[in-house]
């Protein structure tokens, strides 16, 4: 089906620059709306967090991003092409890699493997050429190790290589995640609250990862976060998401200024 | 795309581990090679017995262990491959050597279909449709117009063969060194698989499906390739059973077969290749000495061989819970301990 609405800047100048666009998303299950006519836009090489109170559609957001939903009407574009109708496990192959709110480890297998499985997409070679092991596939199997090698390094990771992710503190295992979602090298970051279940120490040193990762490898990285100060810092625009709508889309000072985003997040704390 | 640069190819092996190691394989092998000419052809017969268990086994494990698909009904291929095969030799007059591989093939085919319904049923549904495959096969094995094929109740007699070539071998050892070159090429693939990208990804499939979907791991592929490989594996067996034993009968594939299947993957340890060596040990002789226990402990106890075998399961279970591998793993680790450490040259600071 071809998507009838394209986003309001889908011809202007502004959107050659952007990397993922969102038009017009609307979701609904059953009688709740989750997203209703989301639009916004995020620049290559820009972190962008996306805030709003519990049930806003965030996750709902990136699951659509993830094709783990169907969005009933809008688009994605990323990278210049539509997700819609796209292959969920054609996700990653595309450049995009993400991290799950509540772990998504695959829990028998090392830290080693788990950042290993991460270049499945961009990596070759089905059952006959791997299980004769061709000179190519013992290659690439070298190749893909060292990579997995040079993310635990970067990620302090190395004393717990063979370790099995379940047996890992909660802390380790977000940051396997991360290393695991960079090993295919991605063009685009989604973070799912990665600061959730942190300690204060582990998100100063988060939000210095988040930055790293974002200056040496100039990707993309869509956050979803309900740590404010983190969010406020890092992020170069920020997208509040209140009850599936955008209420407000601008620098981090535009947006904690906004008299939505302040009624939103102060009705609910009242 | 992966840049196939390696930017240091620093691999180095650890010396001495590997050397023990290598020469320890090199002893085993000898043993392997060496055990049929001191045993009566009664034990050989059994050890071949043992050999395809272990594909069997194997076979079942890519799917259960490594994949996390249950099937209690693996009988199925296990008969499948022995009728193709006795189907080809005795009606057709096909060499044995092109009859085992048709058979691993044609296992593949029924594996991979029965793999689309299985994409749609998890856990214990799984569990119940491939229980009625075992329990439909070998019914319709005896399917009256299926019978100038498959030979009905009585089942086919297939010649055992003679060694090829004047090998000075008797047709059992024969059959043993034949069992033991298939199970050697698919051991050899099965581990050279597990360790790959697609080992990670039948692991992926098993801990965490979505997750595994957000890697790129295409679900179905993957998913109906390894039920088909399993199926494969099987067939593979259920050939070189037919071979061995000269003989296959509907009632030699039933339910019992897949549940030792089964039992004999538990036992030997879910995900492991070379467990499936002891579980295989474990199904072919413990009935066996289950039995005869049973006739130690006088008349009031000739008709417990099951028992005293569920007995020695659960004792099994209670000891070694992830089987002969987990056994093996944890004594590995203890027994590194009392040893005194070495440190390794190629990780010197």
């Amino acid at each position: 089906m071809a998507a009838p609405w394209r986003g309001p800047g889908a011809n202007d100048v502004s959107s050659a620059a952007a990397l993922l666009s969102v038009a017009d998303l609307s979701i609904r299950f059953g009688g709740v709306v989750a997203l209703d006519g989301v639009s916004f836009e995020v620049a290559a090489g820009k972190i962008c967090g996306l805030i709003g109170p519990n049930g806003a559609g965030k996750t709902t957001l990136f699951n659509c991003l993830s094709r783990l939903y169907n969005p009933q009407r809008g688009e994605i574009r990323f990278d210049g092409r539509s997700l819609n109708g796209v292959a969920r496990r054609r996700i990653a192959e595309l450049g995009v890699g993400r991290t799950f709110q509540n772990l998504a480890l695959f829990g028998t297998m090392t830290v080693l493997e788990n950042v290993m499985i991460g270049t499945h997409a961009i990596a070759a070679g089905g059952f006959i050429v791997n299980g004769i092991g061709l000179p190519f596939a013992r290659h690439q199997e070298r190749i893909i190790r060292e990579r997995a090698l040079a993310l635990l390094e970067e990620f302090s990771l190395v004393d717990v290589a063979k370790a099995r992710a379940s047996d890992l503190p909660f802390g380790t295992r977000k940051r396997v995640e991360l290393a695991r979602a960079l090993a295919l090298e991605p063009k685009l970051l989604l973070l799912d609250e990665p600061a959730a279940g942190l300690s204060h120490e582990e998100v100063d040193a988060l939000r210095a990862e988040i930055q790293a990762i974002r200056d040496r490898r100039g990707v993309t990285i869509l956050l979803v976060e309900h740590h404010m100060n983190l969010v406020m810092r890092i992020s170069d625009q920020v997208v509040a998401l209140d009850f599936g709508r955008v209420i407000a889309d601008g620098s981090p000072a535009e947006v904690r200024a906004n008299r939505d985003v302040i009624r939103a997040y102060l009705g609910e704390a009242a | 795309m992966l840049n196939l640069e390696l930017a240091s190819s620093a691999e180095a092996t650890s010396g001495a581990g590997f050397n023990a190691r290598r020469a320890a394989m090199v002893v085993l092998g000898l043993i392997v090679v060496g055990l049929p000419f001191g045993l009566s052809g009664f034990r050989v017969f059994q050890l071949s017995q043992v050999i395809i268990y272990a594909i069997a086994l194997l076979g079942l494990n890519l799917l259960t262990g490594f994949n996390g698909q249950i099937s209690l009904g693996h009988g199925a291929f296990f008969a499948i491959g022995g009728y193709s095969m006795a189907i080809l030799s005795a009606k057709f007059g096909v060499s044995y050597w092109f009859a085992i591989p048709v058979a691993g093939f044609l296992c593949f085919g029924a594996g991979f279909l029965f793999g689309f319904p299985a994409l749609r049923l998890g856990g214990l549904y799984l569990a119940l449709a491939t229980f009625a495959l075992a329990l439909a096969v070998p019914q319709l094995l005896k399917f009256k117009p299926f019978d100038p094929w498959t030979g009905g109740v009585q089942g086919l007699l297939l010649s055992k063969p003679a060694a090829p070539l004047g090998l000075p071998l008797t047709r059992d050892q024969w059959l043993y060194f034949l069992c033991l070159l298939g199970a050697a090429l698919l051991f050899w693939f099965s581990s050279n698989l597990v360790k790959s990208r697609i080992g990670r990804a039948m692991i992926a499939i098993r801990d965490h499906p979505i997750a595994a979907e957000t890697m790129g791991v295409d679900l179905a592929l993957v998913k109906t390739t390894t039920f088909g490989l399993s199926a494969a594996y099987v067939g593979v067996a259920g050939a070189l059973s037919g071979l061995t034993v000269g003989f296959v009968n509907p009632d030699s594939f039933g339910l019992f077969l897949s549940l030792s299947i089964v039992v004999g993957i538990v036992v030997g340890g879910l995900g492991s290749i070379w467990g499936m060596v002891v579980g295989a040990l474990f199904i072919e002789f413990v009935p066996n000495y289950a039995d005869q226990i049973s006739d130690v402990l006088g008349e009031g106890a000739k008709a417990l061989p099951w028992a005293i075998y569920g007995v020695l399961l659960i004792l099994i279970m209670y000891a070694a819970p992830e089987g002969a591998a987990g056994a093996g793993r944890s004594l590995a680790r203890h027994g590194r301990r009392f040893l005194p450490r070495r440190e390794s040259p190629s990780r010197g600071t």
